[in-house]
């Protein structure tokens, strides 16, 4: 199982700041971004908008990324501190 | 040498300048700046404002920071602190405090870790205005522009 975070405004739209999901053969952030969006709404349009960054182990990634089980794979919109 | 807090209490800029100097006779200047929450956005009148971040990423993304800004500078000490949390207008955000024995050196450390802990470090904002509503604030392209600069 990998444990997928949502942050700030993207958290509060899909109801939800974490959760375990088994991956499967979901070996990229894009396959598993496909697969948050065949969820429907608000899933689909949220991750349309292409204002969603990631971070796979607390790192910031691509969506090209490889992931796999165990990882921590992060969702937020871009970063708004200072 | 630095140090990296991210934190709710409010900091004394005084005394972490202080921290960093003290014992030292090696610094030949320092740098601080320090960031105040602002009560006005958007032609909107803030009346607090919270700050989301990601608990564990927040800390390595600053000393990532503060770690380049160290290749690319002479810094011989750095301290961090970004609060987060419930804020209100005029208080303190973040703080940057820079050491080096030359002050080109030490303004240069400083901006370049703002710029960058504005587009790469994981907080968010959130504003409640006067009217009962809040928002989430939107990143600046200007910011973008700004950590751009640094790019070799």
């Amino acid at each position: 199982m990998a444990t997928i975070l949502y942050f700030a405004r993207l958290g509060e739209q899909l109801k939800t700041s974490s959760e375990q999901i088994s991956l499967d053969d979901m070996s990229t952030v894009r396959l598993l971004v496909d697969h948050l969006q065949d969820r429907g709404e608000p899933w689909s349009s949220e991750f349309e908008s292409g204002r969603v960054l990631v971070a796979v182990n607390q790192e910031m990634s691509g969506f090209d990324s490889h992931i796999k089980e165990s990882d921590e794979i992060a969702f937020f919109p871009p970063v708004t501190g200072g | 040498m630095s140090r990296v807090c991210v934190q709710q209490e409010d900091f004394d800029v005084s005394r972490e300048l202080q921290a960093i100097c003290d014992g030292r006779t090696d610094i030949g200047a320092t740098v601080t700046f320090v960031g105040l929450v602002r009560d006005l956005n958007l032609d909107d009148s803030v009346s607090a404002m919270t700050l989301q971040h990601y608990p564990g990423m927040t800390e390595k993304a600053l000393h990532k920071i503060v770690s380049e800004a160290s290749q690319r500078w002479e810094v011989q000490d750095a301290t961090v602190i970004h609060r987060v949390g419930e804020l209100s207008p005029s208080d303190q955000i973040v703080l940057v405090c820079i050491a080096s024995s030359h002050r080109q050196d030490a303004f240069d450390a400083c901006s370049f870790i703002m710029d960058y802990l504005k587009t790469r470090a994981p907080f968010w904002k959130k504003e409640m205005l006067k009217d009962g509503s809040s928002r989430w604030v939107d990143a600046r392209e200007s910011d973008d522009h700004a950590a751009d600069r640094w790019k070799e």
